[in-house]
């Protein structure tokens, strides 16, 4: 059981030190490189808790990466190199999720909520308006209070 | 005997719990004020019983005694006395125990307050948070018990973990959890006024620093713990968007949201309703995160505790909390009255604004968080949504309250002027665009949306910094004038001008990181690397022994062109009672920039991996949180709050004049 629990530590916590890529992974070609670790960082690795594959030393990690850089030197692009890797682990895969009818809430719904939040407080602001500052009075207004005032004089 | 005292002390803690959850309300609606002042004891009680407990669990860990169970599994007796300390928070069951300490504490200083609250207000609160203390000390007891013995006693402890082994454990779960358990006592008000009927500025302003205090400690406990991570997993990130981040990030925007509308509420009388949903929000927001975190529900880094059994006590407090106090508020809601009529163009409305965008951007970590969880559940199907996801949703969302929190800042209450805010805020958006118009300049062919980003958090600070100044220097002639003016200001204005300005600064830091670089090498002895700015030279390895692990201490040359800086010491260590390996980042901190360098493993050719980062204005990032939090603290020492008590004295003298 002690055992269990520091392998589970160790597989959490990575054994090796060195985080993520390796200098003998590293492409000549800058441009590709600089390619390389765009797509990596998207990709998830698989066995890790919420890393991407740039950040994570686990073996499995380091075979995608191997991956990833032989697909782009082989000279796909970087749209051909991601579908490569999804039709073989999935979408599960993306750290970004696609748009599909499946993510269709997902990707909506922070826009969805700011648009109908604002068009509530726009007719909101429409119906309470606040009284504006007194208007002068008419002249016949005018008249009318002259009238009130005779009378109450008068009474 | 001692731990066995602390337990003891527990369980009568949550006897007392039980009596303060219910004693005062029965009271309240017998109209009997003996009993329903029973409240203020009994919260003051049940602290010092889970301090006593805390305590007796403390000298376990310092005495390293091994017939406890958790000291076993947390702790060893080569530990330094500090880590022997932090090593009680550092697993579930005495963080649960933290968790109950604050939580209780929090009670007792209600309690205390000296902050007149009418009767029924205040037993109502603390009734609530007795009513949330007995549902965690139900389940410290029931499922966690930090205080099981073993028998028999192990020779020696099985050792913190040794990530966990850093001082920042010593800070970041204390802060954190003041600032999450500091909610709850919203909460309670909300419930209190929800049972009450009646809600008003009285309510706002007893709410207020409460809110303030939580926000306060949770924006620090935050910023702490992205450092943490930043300079411990040795990878140079500061933000992951892991779940475990996300679930404190929440209410963090939830409650920065919440003391915005508590200003409206305070001070115009609107918003009520609003108000209390998001004052029940902010700490269901807190309980989820604890969720998350204690049940492993979403496994990640941070998770050192998963339990199907205590996942789901926790479920079922979280759906008690949350589901009651949502039908509580739909049933009483209607009742509490609005007030308060504002123009479209106002103070309130720039905060009704604020409101929707921050509560839209804690809605979009929400579904981003919890989406994969409630996908896989109804279809099966498996996604991940990382952090590609919350930058293409969050930053949209918040971007635009950034540009227009100036304007808002400087609009006037009930009815204000847009084209004198505009004016007003002018010099500081063109210093904005100057500033990015040189970046990009100075930058060519660099990241595009750097400068933007700089422009913007330099927009947010001067603003800030002009808005105050204005306001002191205004037509005052002389220092003396300027000062007495400074000095007359409400310090909220100051706490204001001081967080804003310290969102600008993190702005700041985060736009500059896409300006940092990083190298990748292979080094032998007196060989170097490149990275940005610096210049790294190995100039030596040598073995180092700590009172728990051996470390590999690699000793680098650092220059910034041709000047020389201070040497950079970077490790790794393998901590002996686990056999588990850590790297100790090499920090080499440069004005507000920082070099930082992360040892790999040693090569079959004699070197050693190095990985080597320049990190332009990255302390920025941290520094804003702590100038947001310190504007917090200014607005919580404001006039208002600390002579609460001799304002409700004033109507007291006006019934006395009649009767003479």
């Amino acid at each position: 059981m002690r055992r269990l629990f520091a392998l589970l530590l160790l597989s959490l916590f990575s054994a090796e030190p060195l985080r993520a890529v390796q200098p003998d992974e590293i492409l000549p070609n800058v441009a590709l490189e600089h390619r390389a670790r765009e797509i990596s960082g998207g990709l998830r690795c698989l066995v890790c808790q919420n890393q991407s594959i740039d950040d994570s030393d686990a073996p499995l990690a380091r075979d995608l990466r191997i991956l990833v850089r032989e697909r782009l030197v082989a000279g796909d692009s970087d749209a051909a190199v991601r579908d490569f890797v999804v039709a073989r682990y999935g979408d599960f895969v993306l750290l970004s999720p696609p748009f599909n009818i499946r993510t269709l809430l997902l990707w909506a719904a922070p826009f969805l909520i700011l648009a109908l939040g604002l068009a509530y407080l726009w007719r909101r602001s429409r119906r309470l308006v606040v009284p504006a500052a007194a208007s002068p009075l008419s002249d016949e207004e005018r008249k009318r209070v002259d009238a009130l005032m005779q009378d109450e004089r008068a009474g | 005997m001692i731990v066995e005292i602390g337990h003891f002390a527990l369980a009568l803690a949550l006897g007392v719990a039980v009596v303060q959850a219910l004693v005062p309300l029965w009271g309240v609606s017998r109209q009997d004020t003996a009993l329903a002042s029973v409240g203020p004891a009994a919260a003051i009680t049940c602290f010092l019983l889970v301090a006593l407990s805390f305590a007796a669990l403390v000298s376990a860990y310092v005495r390293s005694d091994f017939s406890v169970e958790t000291v076993v599994a947390n702790s060893h007796s080569t530990q330094p006395l500090i880590y022997k300390i932090t090593s009680v928070w550092g697993n579930h069951e005495g963080s649960m125990l933290l968790w109950v300490l604050i939580l209780t504490l929090f009670g007792a200083l209600v309690a205390l307050s000296r902050n007149s609250l009418p009767m029924r207000l205040r037993a109502g609160t603390l009734a609530a948070q007795g009513l949330v203390t007995v549902a965690f000390l139900a389940f410290v007891l029931l499922t966690s018990n930090p205080f099981a013995r073993l028998d028999p006693a192990p020779a020696d402890g099985q050792d913190l973990n040794p990530i966990l082994q850093d001082l920042g454990l010593a800070i970041h779960p204390p802060l954190l959890y003041v600032g999450y358990v500091g909610f709850s006592i919203t909460y309670a008000f909300a419930v209190a006024a929800l049972i009450d009927g009646r809600i008003d500025a009285v309510w706002a302003r007893a709410v207020r620093p409460w809110t303030l205090l939580a926000w306060v400690f949770l924006t620090l406990g935050i910023a702490m713990g992205s450092y943490w991570a930043y300079y411990e997993l040795g990878w140079g990130g500061w933000w992951f968007w892991d779940p475990v981040e996300n679930a404190s990030l929440m209410p963090w925007l939830a409650g920065t949201a919440l003391i915005h509308s508590t200003v409206v509420m305070e001070k115009r009388d609107a918003l009520k309703v609003w108000t209390i949903l998001l004052a029940i929000l902010t700490f269901s927001l807190s309980l989820l995160g604890t969720f998350i975190v204690r049940s492993g529900v979403l496994t990640s880094v941070h998770s050192f505790a998963s339990d199907p059994q205590r996942g789901l006590f926790i479920l079922g407090i979280l759906v008690f909390f949350v589901g009651g106090s949502l039908a509580l508020f739909a049933w009483r809601a209607p009742l509490l009255r609005q007030g308060g009529l504002f123009a479209p163009v106002s103070r309130e409305s720039a905060l009704v604004v604020n409101n929707l965008f921050i509560a839209t951007a804690c809605a979009t970590v929400f579904i981003g968080t919890l989406y994969p969880l409630v996908l896989e559940m109804i279809t099966g199907d498996k996604i991940s949504v990382g952090p590609p996801f919350f930058n293409a949703t969050f930053v949209p969302v918040l971007v635009p309250l950034l540009l227009v929190l100036p304007l808002g800042q400087t609009l006037a209450w009930k009815r204000g002027d847009l084209l004198g805010a505009a004016q007003r805020v002018l010099a500081a958006f063109i210093l904005a665009i100057l500033v990015a118009l040189a970046l990009i300049a100075f930058s060519r062919g660099g990241p595009v949306l750097a400068p933007l980003g700089v422009g913007l958090g330099v927009f947010l600070v001067a603003s800030a910094l002009f808005d105050i100044g204005e306001r002191v220097v205004g037509r005052a002639s002389g220092v003396q004038a300027m000062f007495s003016r400074a000095i007359g200001l409400p310090r909220s204005a100051w706490g204001t001008a001081f967080a804003h300005a310290g969102v600008g600064l993190t702005v700041i830091g985060i736009a500059a990181s896409a300006w940092s670089s990083e190298a990748i090498g292979v080094l032998k002895q007196g060989e170097s690397l490149s990275s940005g700015r610096y210049t790294i030279t190995l100039d030596s390895i040598t073995p180092r022994t700590g009172p728990n692990f051996r470390a590999d201490v690699a000793r680098f040359k650092l220059a910034a062109g041709d000047r020389v800086l201070a040497p950079i010491e970077a490790s790794k260590r393998v901590y002996t009672a686990r056999a588990m390996p850590t790297t100790e980042a090499g920090i080499h901190t440069d004005g507000l920039s920082q070099a930082y360098v992360a040892l790999g493993e040693a090569q079959a050719d004699g070197g050693i991996a190095v990985r080597f980062y320049d990190k332009p204005l990255i302390l920025l990032v941290w520094l804003g949180a702590v100038v947001m939090a310190f504007g917090g603290g200014l607005s919580l020492t404001d006039r208002r709050f600390r002579l609460a008590a001799p304002r409700r004295a004033q109507p007291r003298a006006a019934i006395v004049q009649p009767a003479e």
